[in-house]
């Protein structure tokens, strides 16, 4: 199903064959099939709205890089959104936060037949295993026959304390039972494992809100079918309201389904997708990837890795080609400003000198030298330069300082600055291209003596490639 | 411990279904409600309309294949509300119509039925009611607790059993599954019983190895009949979205599916992937489960169901 959005997206961008940036018609086209994809892979139309606006907002004006089709770039941007999208944010930590009092209480929420008992029990196993704490699991599943025994035999295979089952009790008891107990003797968990229910089932609804009004969880997990389909909205939203979800565990990643369900919940409660249940065994069960969910959902994660080469690719052919100028001892400001915009994109001339032979003490000089601001103000200097002038910067003199101080709202003297800045750059450029000359030589034909054990240290020589 | 209250017990089949399914078609309904304050069927407005059809999990191709045939003869002509809701309960109840068979049962002794599905889909509460209504209905049921593997699912079975008041083969957990219902199949042999109906663990259908193991299990019971299984049920979560397509091929494939059981049909979820699975794979739609006691399991009906989804 999903592997066709590729298909689609070339069919939309057959007729396209200039490159450059993607026109607002360009996105659109593309944007209807990316819908379409995004529906069939179960993810909830109203955030397939959302989300298709959120991508066509930052693909409009995007540039396609060489060696990658139109298509292949909007698939790579709208996986960038789904990331974005099911990622827990900054400063968010993985797994459960169990920052709170010991006993601390975590609630598992969902439709019959999630998972919930099953992931209740690998939490557990989990918890005591690699965090090393002592947990006690409460089933409060009064309904299904044979729940509480599924816990209690759930229990005795991973080695997690259950509570005692007494016949009759009310969900609310046994939930109060259960944290009493977890207080007298010393758990550092209780995890309280529900009943399935229905979203809409109002009678079993406020009962889960009275257990969540007696237990006060510090997690509440809503415990979701990864195969769920457009109805997650309806569930999340009803589960966030009366119980306050904390987390989502998805369940069934192991499965075929696509997915979509994750960006649905994810996107209507705000709240993490925190564990993924992998599998039937005890220890199925992961920390949550968004990129990984993201390129199933998508279903294409050799394209997103294929596009993303490109761009590397294409930084480092223009790093190269002014690498290759500055060889020839040719170093201008329009050459200056392109280095001083790379290093506010990334490495920079250290990076670029990183690819010239010989350098390497100096990469690490250049490294973390250069601040924004300084980056911005010289920028600025430079452009209120003429053309002229930026060919041939020897041309400056006072008065035309004067008229680029002025231009750029700064002092004489930082302009002359910038000219010193440049006039040493200038000339570490042919110390560089000549000391770039026996190294070519050097590592070129330790190059080639090495033949194929390449990928052993930094980047190749500069000049070995040609 | 009994979930039938008197209560329930008085409320006729047709009104519970209705009401579970009243639930269904709520949120559908009103997402056409929405559409319709715009009178004049234009592109955008077909587009919407397809939308909403497909937020009841019928998939794009349905949804498209219902917005036609609406668009056909009524495109850029006034039409009301009630006129778009009867047009897509028609041609709802026109897929559905030929899928809408009850289970019938062989004169074979035991017409044997094999139920299968993904976890927790409801294959055991699923056996539970139909073996209560199969057994007020006076017929001889018996139970083999296949699901060997799920912690408690075998106690889950027989307490179903008890309230079905029929009987139940059953083995320690992690015994083989077809073993068991191979015995299963030979103690309802001999006592003449009418009806086995064989609980099986949940499976994804990717796990090849899994799958494997159910044509194991249909492999040993024909060693007692040849015909074994007579009916082999693939129970459906009905808030599963578009992997339920995946679901029926694959089983389907593998153990020669001979007829859907709807369950959840109560929820907020809209049921809507049965139209396109009709559509697609035309197997019989024997039941669809509405509640959690036996009487909330009924025969499926295609006009109910659509007449209902649309509210008309």
């Amino acid at each position: 199903m999903f592997e066709k959005l590729q298909e689609r997206l070339n069919g939309v961008f057959d007729k396209l064959t200039r490159r450059g940036a993607l026109s607002e018609a360009d996105v659109d086209e593309a944007m209807r099939e990316v819908r379409v994809a995004l529906l069939e892979a179960d993810v909830a139309l109203p955030v397939v709205k959302d989300f298709v606006a959120k991508v066509r907002e930052g693909a409009v004006g995007e540039r396609v890089v060489k060696s990658v089709t139109p298509g292949q770039m909007v698939v790579k941007l709208v996986h960038d959104e789904l990331v974005k999208t099911l990622s827990a944010g900054e400063g968010v930590e993985p797994g459960l936060d169990l920052n709170a009092p010991a006993p601390v209480p975590i609630l598992m929420v969902g439709l019959q037949g999630s998972g919930k008992t099953t992931t209740t029990a690998k939490i557990a196993k989990r918890l005591f295993e690699q965090r090393g704490k002592r947990v006690l699991m409460a089933s409060l599943d009064v309904r299904r026959p044979a729940a509480q025994q599924q816990l209690a035999i759930l229990g005795e295979q991973v080695g997690v304390k259950t509570l005692p089952i007494v016949l009759g009790e009310t969900p609310v008891a046994i939930a109060k039972r259960a944290i009493q107990m977890g207080r007298l003797e010393g758990f550092d968990v209780v995890l309280l494992d529900t009943a399935g229910r229905l979203a809409i089932d109002e009678e079993l609804m406020s009962e889960v809100a009275e257990v969540h009004a007696a237990a006060k969880p510090h997690e509440t997990l809503l415990v979701a079918d990864a195969m769920t389909g457009q109805d997650a909205v309806n569930v999340a939203k009803a589960f966030k309201e009366r119980v306050n979800v904390t987390g989502i565990a998805l369940t069934r990643v192991d499965g075929d389904a696509r997915g979509g369900a994750a960006l649905s919940m994810r996107a209507i409660t705000g709240c993490p997708i925190k564990l993924i249940g992998v599998g039937e065994k005890m220890d199925a069960l992961e920390d949550f990837h968004a990129d990984r969910i993201s390129s199933r959902i998508l279903g294409m994660g050799d394209i997103v890795s294929l596009v993303e080469k490109a761009i590397e690719t294409t930084e480092a052919e223009e790093a190269e080609r002014l690498a290759k100028k500055m060889q020839k001892g040719e170093f201008d400001m329009n050459d200056l400003a392109g280095q001083l915009k790379q290093l506010q994109k990334m490495g920079g001339l250290a990076s670029i000198a990183g690819m010239l032979p010989g350098l390497g003490k100096m990469q690490k000089q250049l490294e973390g030298r250069v601040d924004d601001k300084v980056i911005r103000r010289s920028l600025a200097i430079i452009s209120s330069m003429t053309p002229k002038e930026r060919r041939n910067p020897d041309l400056i003199k006072a008065s035309r300082k004067n008229r680029i101080a002025k231009g750029c709202g700064m002092q004489v003297q930082d302009v002359n600055k910038l000219l010193k800045q440049h006039l040493e750059m200038a000339r570490m450029m042919k110390q560089v291209s000549k000391l770039g000359q026996k190294g070519l030589m050097r590592s070129g034909m330790a190059g080639l003596m090495k033949g194929g054990a390449g990928g052993m240290g930094g980047p190749p020589p500069f000049g070995g490639r040609r | 411990m009994t979930l039938e209250t008197s209560e329930t017990e008085k409320r006729g089949w047709f009104q519970r279904l209705k009401a579970g399914l009243t639930r269904t078609s709520t949120k559908i309904t009103g997402s056409i409600t929405g559409i319709f304050t715009k009178k004049k069927l234009d592109r955008a407005l077909l587009e919407e309309l397809e939308e909403a059809l497909i937020a009841a999990d019928m998939g794009p191709a349905t949804a498209a294949r219902l917005t036609e045939a609406l668009a056909k003869d009524r495109f850029d002509k006034e039409i009301t509300e009630q006129e778009v809701r009867e047009v897509f309960a028609t041609e709802i109840a026109n897929i559905l119509k030929p899928v809408a068979q009850p289970l019938v049962l062989s004169d074979r002794e035991p017409h044997v039925v094999l139920v299968i599905g993904v976890n927790g889909s409801g294959k055991t509460t699923t056996i539970g009611k139909l073996a209560q209504n199969y057994k007020r209905a006076g017929k001889n049921v018996m139970l083999a607790a296949g699901d060997t593997f799920r912690a408690a699912a075998v106690e889950q079975l027989k307490i179903w059993g008890e309230r079905a008041g029929v009987k139940v083969v059953a083995r320690e957990a992690g015994a083989d599954a077809a073993g068991l219902a191979y015995d299963a199949l030979a103690a309802a042999k001999a006592e003449g019983a009418d009806l086995l109906l064989i609980d099986t663990a949940g499976r994804l259908q990717n796990k090849t190895d899994l799958m494997a193991e159910l044509q194991k299990i249909i492999r040993v019971i024909r060693k007692l009949d040849p015909e074994a299984p007579h009916s082999t049920l693939l129970v459906l979560d009905a808030t599963t979205g578009q992997n339920a397509h995946s679901q029926v091929e694959i089983f389907k494939a593998m153990c020669d599916v001979t007829g859907l059981v709807i369950t959840k049909l109560d929820g907020s979820a809209k049921g809507g992937v049965l139209v396109a699975l009709a559509e697609k794979f035309k197997l019989p739609v024997h039941a669809v489960g509405v509640g959690e006691t036996a009487d909330d399991l009924r025969p499926f009906d295609a006009e109910v169901f659509a007449k209902d989804l649309m509210d008309v």
